[in-house]
């Protein structure tokens, strides 16, 4: 039975399994499995073999764009938040979605607390995995908290200096 | 002045409302001390000594006479009737409580104010030349830049987690009245020849432990690419910034660690690839975009220089104290028959920087009156009227003069930048406000103070240096000596164009011993100079440090000499 988290804005079962390094032995029938970046550079064929799908997990300090060629086919990217007030995969993130038009699933992984769900779901992740003690009922209502932005990031919205051409000075 | 609009407006009410949310649930025991510490800080709550701090952003250091009112208004109603300016042109209220917090936000955000990433890892407000607009050596009017790039980075979501805050300043005169080069960002507004606007960057600046200048990264960047240059600083930092070290954490680290080759080379790379992508099309601002901003920053309608104009000379001379205020704290304007007037925060045995909330109402009435409804705050923790009439200066004094608020210093030893110490402030080592009150007695005649002429003396009471200690020409530090107050004296340091970190001079001074140094410089610099017109500044860079070290530790001397 595996976690519920947020994909797409909705509360869901988790279709992801976690492969941690050194841990081989997963059954394939778990189909979709998670697996580090150094693990994916060195067991890429077996895994593709073994398994229907694989995401890849970056740790917050790769190039991501150094990274992009390897991992820009996978149905799964997960970043990492050591802590949630390192902003790292934030940027990465940014960068894969905006610059690398990366299109698959992008999941934030790790001490990810409610208050920092907004600022994913602005930056372009559509899963969220929070931390065990988080309420995702809360997590949820928290990816509309602000509906109004300045700025674009890997989101919806237009930067404001865009939607205001054509209107004059407020006075 | 800047108008919010619907965005604007809600933007900042749905920030209300998250941290009301933020605030309940942790006083509910839902969220954790260190996890609300981090969501406080980004809405301007620090936790001081007694009770909180709330720093409330004042943009560019601008503010209009309904904000003012409402300022005296939340003084009364959440704190003890006063506020303090800082040197970053913010307010900070010492008393608030936090329950009442939320509310106390929602009141601000009335008059487009606010505490969001006032402090906390996060960009900051954003400072600039206090005499934006109106300033004779001024060539290009810094503000629309900077309102612009305030909304690029308010909220931003990429860059709300940075390894450690982010600090910008900003200039577009010949004369540098923002301290811009101690910023982690200074921008500086360059004309070409050919008539184009662009940026000159400097990046890497920051004071606290290790002050260091920004450096020049680019000398010209178009006036199209102020969000993509910034961006690519932003994300440069968020990448590289160290997390392992809060003391190692500032860009001015990366800088330092790198190299400034590589550095530029990291940020230059980073900016062609945002102006290449889909981002760069976003990023990218239109004359249009520039020129509407422009809009909310125009000239008043001054009058003619035969309706605002008088013989302010003549008027001085039948009033000495008048003539001291004009000398001291009235500037010149670019408009004929206008002045900047400087409303000094430096009152005897007055708190640096405070303005009480019959002070706030004062100035409201006076700005409406006579300097079309606006103030300024300045990087001295001052305030400014901008655009006075010279037939209104004298009723001016006056009136300021009623409220203390006309003491004529400016720019003079008694004109002490000061943090609030360990009085307020939970970092601190040690007090500032009464060492700023005991140097300030030692001259407070004013024809010592004109003798002594210009001079900067900044204190901080800790390392984090909020007072700019290491940017003074006399710069005082607070240190923890087994418990007691120390003080280390730094020579020679300076914000402006001649921007330097100052120099330790030696050992660090007694609580009872700081103010006997401090008045030994000065009187001994008397001495010193080679003529009136010589300033302390000018003097130690002439003179180098020796000669002050024998004034500071002449019971040393002595003892040695013995």
């Amino acid at each position: 039975m595996t976690a519920k988290i947020l994909h797409g804005g909705e509360i869901v079962q988790d279709a992801w399994t976690v492969l941690e390094d050194g841990c081989a032995e997963i059954e394939s029938s778990v189909g979709r499995v998670i697996v580090t970046l150094a693990r994916w550079r060195t067991e890429r064929e077996a895994l593709l073999a073994r398994y229907a799908a694989v995401g890849v997990l970056v740790p917050n300090t790769t190039d991501i764009e150094a990274a992009h060629l390897e991992i820009s086919d996978r149905p799964l990217i997960a970043l990492q938040f050591p802590t949630f007030t390192d902003g790292r995969a934030l940027s990465q993130a940014v960068v894969l979605r905006k610059r690398l038009a990366f299109r698959g699933e992008l999941r934030a992984l790790g001490d990810v607390i409610r208050d920092l769900v907004f600022w994913l779901g602005r930056c372009g992740f559509d899963s969220i995995v929070p931390r065990k003690d988080q309420n995702l009922e809360s997590c949820r209502a928290a990816l509309n908290e602000i509906t109004v932005a300045y700025q674009a990031a890997a989101d919806h919205h237009t930067p404001v200096w865009i939607r205001r051409r054509g209107q004059a000075a407020a006075h | 002045m800047y108008r919010y609009d619907e965005t604007d407006r809600a933007l900042v009410m749905q920030r209300v409302e998250q941290f009301r949310d933020q605030t309940r649930r942790y006083l509910a025991g839902e969220l954790s001390e260190d996890e609300f510490r981090h969501l406080r800080l980004r809405n301007g709550l620090y936790q001081q000594r007694f009770a909180p701090m709330l720093r409330i952003s004042v943009p560019y250091g601008l503010l209009e006479s309904a904000q003012l009112r409402k300022m005296a208004h939340i003084v009364r109603k959440y704190d003890k009737g006063y506020g303090h300016f800082t040197t970053r042109q913010n307010i900070q209220l010492n008393w608030p409580k936090l329950e009442q917090v939320p509310d106390l936000l929602g009141e601000l955000v009335e008059v487009q104010l606010h505490g969001i990433q006032a402090c906390g890892n996060d960009t900051r407000n954003i400072t600039a030349d206090y005499l934006a607009g109106v300033a004779p050596d001024e060539h290009t009017d810094p503000r629309p830049y900077c309102e612009l790039l305030r909304q690029y980075i308010t909220l931003n979501p990429e860059f709300y987690w940075l390894p450690r805050k982010f600090k910008f300043g900003f200039t577009g005169a010949a004369v540098d009245r923002a301290a811009t080069r101690t910023n982690d960002v200074a921008v500086h507004l360059v004309r070409r020849v050919d008539g184009a606007i662009g940026y000159r960057f400097f990046v890497g600046g920051g004071l606290g432990r290790q002050p260091l200048l920004a450096q020049e990264m680019n000398p010209f960047v178009p006036e199209s690419d102020l969000l993509r240059y910034a961006c690519a600083v932003l994300r440069t930092f968020n990448r590289f910034g160290r997390r392992d070290n809060i003391h190692k954490a500032r860009i001015k680290i990366v800088l330092r660690e790198w190299g400034i080759e590589r550095f530029r080379a990291a940020i230059e790379e980073e900016y062609a690839k945002i102006k290449a992508s889909v981002e760069g099309d976003e990023l990218l601002l239109l004359p249009e975009d520039i020129e509407r901003m422009r809009g909310y920053f125009t000239a008043p309608d001054y009058q003619p220089v035969s309706e605002a104009g008088a013989d302010v000379v003549a008027l001085a001379a039948r009033d000495a104290g008048f003539a001291a205020w004009i000398k001291r704290n009235v500037r010149a304007h670019k408009a004929p028959g206008y002045r900047v007037v400087f409303v000094s925060l430096k009152a005897p045995d007055h708190v640096p920087g405070d303005c009480t909330a019959e002070q706030f109402e004062a100035l409201a009435d006076i700005c409406d009156a006579y300097s079309f409804g606006q103030l300024r705050s300045t990087y001295d923790q001052n305030l400014i009227l901008a655009d006075v009439a010279e037939r209104d200066l004298q009723e001016v004094w006056r009136r300021l003069a009623a409220v203390e608020l006309a003491t004529p210093n400016i720019g003079l030893v008694t004109d002490i930048v000061s943090c609030p110490g360990l009085d307020f402030c939970g970092l601190a080592n040690a007090g500032s406000i009464g060492v700023a009150q005991d140097i300030y007695r030692r001259f407070d005649t004013l024809d010592a103070q004109y003798e002594i002429g210009a001079i900067r003396i900044t204190i901080s009471g800790c390392m984090n240096g909020c007072g700019h200690h290491s940017v003074g020409h006399i710069g005082i530090l607070g240190v923890d000596k087994h418990g007691e107050e120390w003080y280390q004296v730094t020579l020679g340091g300076s914000p402006g164009n001649d921007a330097a970190i100052g120099e330790r001079i030696g050992r660090a001074l007694a609580r009872d011993e700081i103010a006997d140094g401090v008045e030994r410089l000065i009187r001994g610099y008397l001495e010193l100079r080679c003529d009136e017109d010589e300033t302390f500044i000018e003097c130690y860079r002439r003179l180098g440090m020796a000669p002050f070290k024998a004034l500071l530790y002449v019971n040393e001397s002595e003892a040695a000499a013995a």
